[in-house]
C-alpha cells in the first residue's frame, strides 16, 4: 500500500472512531425523544406516579430533584469554596498534611458513586438514624460532588494573578481582606461555572440515592425529612416495570431530566463566556 | 491631608502586633471545611472496613475470594464472590474494547488532524456524551442496544453483559479521549516539527512520535476508564441483570459487584445480619480495586505533567 | 572620566546643585545595619549598611541580580510573603526595629507604601482602587475627599475625574501607574517604595512619573529601585550602587558598593566598580 493510501486509511479510521461516539449520542437522543416526547405533557409534570400509566406523572420526582439541586448549592458550594481558599491561600505547601489533603481530594474524586451510597447507608440512614429521607440524599450527594467543586474553585482562584494579591498586601490589608475583597470577587465567575457543572453531574446520579433508600413509588410531594424519590430514580423504576407504556414514560422523564441539565449547562457556559476576563 | 489615626511624617511608634482574632477565626473555619473531605475518607474507610472485617470473622477470606457460588440469600448460603468479580470484569473488558481504541482514535484525530475550529466544536460535543446521566445510558442499553443486537443476529438474553458493556464503552469514550488528548497536546511542537522536517508523514508523526511521548498520560486515561467501568452501577443494574453467573459468554445475564450492592442496599435486609454485611464486604473489594487503579492513574498523570510542564 | 554616557538633563540637574546637599544632618527614616537576605538558604544580598533620610529620594542602582528589589522589599516586610526568605541584621524605622517580634507587618505596610514595576490596578473601578486602602484600614470618614486628594497628589485627578466609576483596566499604562501611586497615597504613608516604577512605561509617562516624584518628596520619603542610571541621576538625592559578587563556586550575591549623594556617585565615585558602572564600561 502506498504511503498516501495508508495515510488516508488511517485518517478514515480515526474519523470513524470519533463518529461512533457521535452516532451513538445521536441514536440515544433520537431514541429517547422519539419515545418520550409525546409523553411530555402537563400530566407528566403535575401528576404523582400511579400504577396506571395513563395518569402517571413525575411531579414528586421533579420537585425532589429541584430541592436537591438547591440543597447542593447551599451545602456543597460554600464548603467546597472554603476548602479551595484554604488550600490555595492559607495552607503552606510544604507541610505534609496539606499535601495529603490534596491527594485525598484527588482520590475522592475518583471513588465510585455507589461507595458514597454505602457511606450514606451506614452512617446517615442506619447509623445516625436519619432514615431514608431527602436530607440524607442531599448530604451524600454533597460529599460526592465536593471534590469536583473544590478542584474547579482552586483553578479559578489560581487564575487570579499574584500581582493583585501583592498590591493588596502592600497597602496594609490583612490576608482575609485580600482574599475576600480581591481574590474571591475575581474568581467568582470561574467558581460559579465550575459549581454549576458539578451540580449538574450530581443531579443525574442514581446509585447513591438507591442506597439511601429513595423509594420508587411516592404519591405525595417530598419534604426535607420525609421519604423521597428523584428524577433518575423515577426513570430507573419506570424502566423496570413490565408494562410497555412505562418505558415511554421513562423516556419522557429522561427528556425532562436532560432538559434540566441542558439549562444548567447552558447557564454555566454563558457565565463563563460572559465574564471571561483576560488578564 | 493628614487625618486622625494615621499620620504621615514623624513616624508614630508602630502599633504592637495584635492578635487579629478575626483572621484566626477565618483560617479556622476554612480549615474546618478542608477537614470535611478528610472526614469523608475516614467515613468511607470505616463504613466499609468495619462491617467487612466483621463479615470476615464468619466467612473466611479465602472462601470469599475463591468461591464460585454466590448465593447469600439462599439456604444454604454461599459467599464466593468470583461470579460478581467475573461479571464486573466481563462488562469492563467489553467496555474497554470499545472505549480504548475509539477514545484513543478520537484523541489522535483531535490532537493531530483537526484544525483549531474543528477542535473547538468537536471537543465540547464529545463532552456532551460525558454529561449524559448513567441511568439514561442504562435505559438506552436495555431498550435500544439489546433489541438491536438481536436484530443483527446475536442471540442475547433480555439482560446481558454485551449490551451493557458496549454502551458503557461508548459512555467512556470521552474519558479516554479527553485525558489522552490533553497529554498529546502537551507534547511540544518541536518534537513534531523535527520529525516533519525529516520527511515523516502525519501518520508516522502521530504514531511514532506523539503517542509514545504522551504514553504515560494515555495509559493513565485507559486506567481511569477501566476504573470508572468497574465502579459503574446504573448501566449494569438496568441492562446486565441480577443473576450471579461466572461466565465468559457476554450474551448471558450476569451480576456485577455494583449491581449486587445496589440491589441489596435498596432491599430490606435487616441491619447487622450477615446478608447485610455482604454489602460491605463486596463494597470493600470494589473500593480496593478502584483505589489501586486510581492511584496508578494519578501517578501516571503526574509523571506526564512533570515532563512537559 | 567619560561623561558622554550621562544625558544632558541629568548633567543639568547635577549642575543646578541637585543631589549635592549633604543629608547627614537630616533625620534618618531607615537605618540599615549589616543586612543580609537569603531565599531558601541562598544569600541574595549581604553586607548592606546605609541610612535613608527624611523627605529625600534615595535610588538603588546596579546590574540585574544585585539584590536591589530584594533589599527594598525588606523595608515594608513584603519578603515575609515569600516562603523560605530569611533576614539577618537590622532595619530600623524611626529608630525602632522593623523586624522585632512585636511588630505587626500589616502596620508596617500601612506606613510604608509600595508601587510595583508592572502597574497592578485591581480589576475594579478607579474610585474603588483608590478607596481600597482606606476601606480596609477602617478610614471610612470622608472617603470621597480622601480619594480626590490622593488622585490630585498623583497628578491623575484631571484625567479621571469624569470616569471615577470606570474600570481601572481601561486606563493607559502610565495612567495605571499613577493610579497605583494614588492608591498608595490614599492611606497617608510615611514612606513610598518604588520598585522600577517606570520601566514598563513609555518615555513621556516616565517623565511625568519623575516629575511626580519631585513633587511628592516634599511630604514623603521615597526610595526607588531603578536599572536606569540616568533616571537616578535625574531624580535621586542619594544613590546607592550595588554590585554582584561571584563566589568560586559560581554563586552570585549582591553587595552594597558605595552610597553617597548622587552628584558624587556620578561625578567622583570613590570605588572603581562604581566608576565602571556609571561610565557604562559594564552593566
Amino acid at each position: 500500500m502506498s504511503r498516501a493510501l495508508k495515510g488516508g486509511v488511517f485518517k478514515a479510521l480515526l474519523l470513524l472512531s470519533l463518529a461512533v461516539g457521535f452516532v451513538m449520542l445521536g441514536a440515544l437522543l433520537v431514541d429517547v425523544f422519539r419515545d418520550g416526547l409525546p409523553y411530555v405533557d402537563w400530566m407528566l409534570l403535575s401528576n404523582p406516579p400511579s400504577s396506571s400509566p395513563l395518569d402517571a406523572g413525575a411531579r414528586p420526582a421533579i420537585l425532589a430533584t429541584l430541592y436537591i439541586a438547591g440543597l447542593l448549592l447551599l451545602l456543597a458550594v460554600p464548603v467546597g469554596v472554603g476548602t479551595a481558599i484554604y488550600l490555595e491561600e492559607y495552607a503552606s505547601k510544604t507541610r505534609w498534611y496539606n499535601r495529603l489533603l490534596e491527594v485525598n481530594i484527588q482520590n475522592l474524586a475518583a471513588v465510585p458513586s455507589i461507595v458514597y451510597g454505602i457511606l450514606g447507608l451506614a452512617f446517615l440512614v442506619r447509623g445516625a438514624g436519619l432514615g431514608r429521607v431527602l436530607l440524607a440524599g442531599a448530604l451524600i450527594l454533597t460529599l460526592l460532588v465536593l471534590p469536583t467543586v473544590i478542584i474547579a474553585a482552586r483553578e479559578a482562584i489560581r487564575a487570579v494573578p499574584d500581582s493583585i494579591r501583592q498590591g493588596g498586601y502592600a497597602l496594609g490589608a490583612t490576608q482575609w481582606q485580600v482574599v475576600s475583597r480581591q481574590v474571591l470577587p475575581a474568581a467568582i465567575p470561574g467558581i460559579a461555572t465550575g459549581s454549576i457543572l458539578a451540580l449538574s453531574r450530581a443531579i443525574g446520579e442514581t446509585a447513591p440515592l438507591i442506597m439511601i433508600g429513595a423509594v420508587t413509588y411516592i404519591a405525595f410531594d417530598p419534604t426535607l425529612l420525609g421519604p423521597f424519590t428523584a428524577l433518575p430514580i423515577q426513570i430507573y423504576s419506570w424502566v423496570g416495570l413490565p408494562a410497555e407504556e412505562f418505558k415511554f414514560l421513562a423516556a419522557a422523564a429522561i427528556v425532562v431530566l436532560l432538559g434540566i441539565l441542558l439549562v444548567m449547562n447552558a447557564l454555566a457556559i454563558w457565565l463563563r463566556n460572559h465574564y471571561r476576563r483576560s488578564w | 491631608m493628614a487625618s486622625p489615626g494615621v499620620t504621615a511624617g514623624a513616624g508614630l511608634p508602630l502599633r504592637a502586633r495584635r492578635r487579629r482574632v478575626g483572621e484566626d477565626v477565618v483560617k479556622g473555619a476554612l480549615a474546618l471545611c478542608a477537614l470535611i473531605s478528610v472526614a469523608t475518607t475516614v467515613g468511607i474507610v470505616v463504613a466499609l472496613f468495619v462491617p467487612a472485617f466483621e463479615f470476615f470473622q464468619e466467612i473466611s477470606v479465602v472462601d470469599f475470594l475463591t468461591g464460585r457460588n454466590w448465593s447469600p440469600l439462599f439456604e444454604p448460603a454461599h459467599f464466593g464472590v468470583l461470579p460478581l468479580i467475573g461479571g464486573s470484569l466481563l462488562v469492563t473488558t467489553l467496555a474497554a474494547l470499545v472505549a480504548i481504541p475509539l477514545g484513543l482514535g478520537s484523541a489522535i484525530y483531535l490532537s493531530e488532524y483537526a484544525g483549531e475550529r474543528a477542535r473547538g466544536v468537536l471537543k465540547p460535543a464529545l463532552e456532551l456524551l460525558a454529561g449524559v446521566p448513567t441511568v439514561v445510558f442504562g435505559y438506552f442499553a436495555l431498550t435500544f442496544m439489546t433489541p438491536l443486537l438481536r436484530r443483527i443476529g446475536i442471540d442475547v438474553e433480555i439482560f446481558n453483559a454485551l449490551s451493557a458493556g458496549l454502551v458503557m464503552g461508548v459512555m467512556l469514550i470521552p474519558t479516554v479521549a479527553s485525558l489522552s488528548e490533553d497529554s498529546m497536546g502537551s507534547v511540544p511542537r518541536d518534537l513534531r516539527d523535527g520529525a516533519y522536517a525529516l520527511g515523516s508523514t502525519r501518520v508516522q508523526v502521530a504514531t511514532r512520535i506523539v503517542v509514545p511521548a504522551a504514553a504515560s498520560g494515555i495509559i493513565a486515561s485507559f486506567v481511569l476508564g477501566i476504573s470508572r467501568a468497574i465502579g459503574e452501577t446504573m448501566i449494569v443494574l438496568i441492562a446486565a441483570g441480577q443473576q450471579p453467573n461466572l461466565t465468559l459468554d457476554p450474551r448471558q445475564a450476569i451480576e456485577t459487584m455494583t449491581a449486587f450492592i445496589a440491589a441489596t442496599g435498596a432491599g430490606d435486609v435487616p441491619t447487622g445480619s450477615l446478608e447485610y454485611k455482604t454489602i460491605f464486604a463486596v463494597g470493600a473489594t470494589l473500593f480496593v480495586m478502584t483505589l489501586a487503579m486510581n492511584v496508578v492513574s494519578i501517578r501516571l498523570v503526574r509523571r506526564y505533567r512533570e515532563v512537559y510542564e | 572620566m567619560n561623561v558622554t554616557t550621562i544625558d544632558h538633563r541629568a548633567l543639568a540637574a547635577v549642575a543646578q546643585g541637585h543631589g549635592t546637599e549633604s543629608f547627614a544632618s537630616r533625620e534618618p527614616v531607615f537605618q540599615v545595619k549589616d543586612l543580609a537576605v537569603a531565599y531558601s538558604g541562598n544569600v541574595a544580598i549581604h553586607d548592606v549598611s546605609l541610612d535613608v533620610y527624611k523627605s529625600s529620594i534615595t535610588a538603588f542602582i546596579g546590574p540585574s541580580g544585585c539584590g536591589k528589589s530584594t533589599l527594598i522589599r525588606c523595608f515594608n516586610r513584603m519578603n515575609d510573603l515569600v516562603p523560605g526568605a530569611t533576614i539577618a541584621g537590622d532595619v530600623l524605622y524611626h529608630g525602632k526595629d522593623l523586624y522585632a517580634r512585636d511588630v505587626d507587618p500589616v502596620e508596617v505596610r500601612r506606613r510604608i507604601g509600595m508601587v510595583f514595576q508592572k502597574p497592578n490596578p485591581f480589576p475594579k473601578s478607579v474610585y474603588d482602587n483608590v478607596a481600597f486602602g482606606p476601606r480596609v484600614l477602617g478610614l471610612k470618614d470622608d472617603l470621597e475627599a480622601r480619594v480626590e486628594g490622593a488622585l490630585q497628589r498623583a497628578a491623575l485627578w484631571d484625567e479621571v475625574k469624569d470616569r471615577l466609576k470606570g474600570s481601572a483596566l481601561s486606563l493607559s499604562g502610565g495612567q495605571q501607574q499613577r493610579l497605583c501611586i494614588a492608591r498608595a497615597l490614599a492611606v497617608e504613608p510615611d514612606v513610598i517604595l518604588m520598585d522600577e516604577p517606570a520601566s514598563a512605561l513609555d518615555p513621556i509617562s516616565t517623565t511625568r512619573i519623575e516629575d511626580l516624584m519631585h513633587e511628592l518628596k516634599r511630604d514623603y520619603t521615597i526610595v526607588i529601585v531603578t536599572h536606569n542610571m540616568q533616571q537616578a541621576a535625574r531624580v535621586a538625592d542619594m544613590t546607592a550602587f550595588f554590585s554582584v559578587e561571584v563566589a568560586d563556586d559560581g554563586r552570585r550575591t549582591g553587595v552594597l558598593v558605595e552610597y553617597d549623594v548622587t552628584a558624587k556617585i556620578f561625578t567622583t565615585p570613590a570605588d572603581k566598580r562604581t566608576e565602571d558602572y556609571v561610565t557604562g564600561r559594564f552593566g
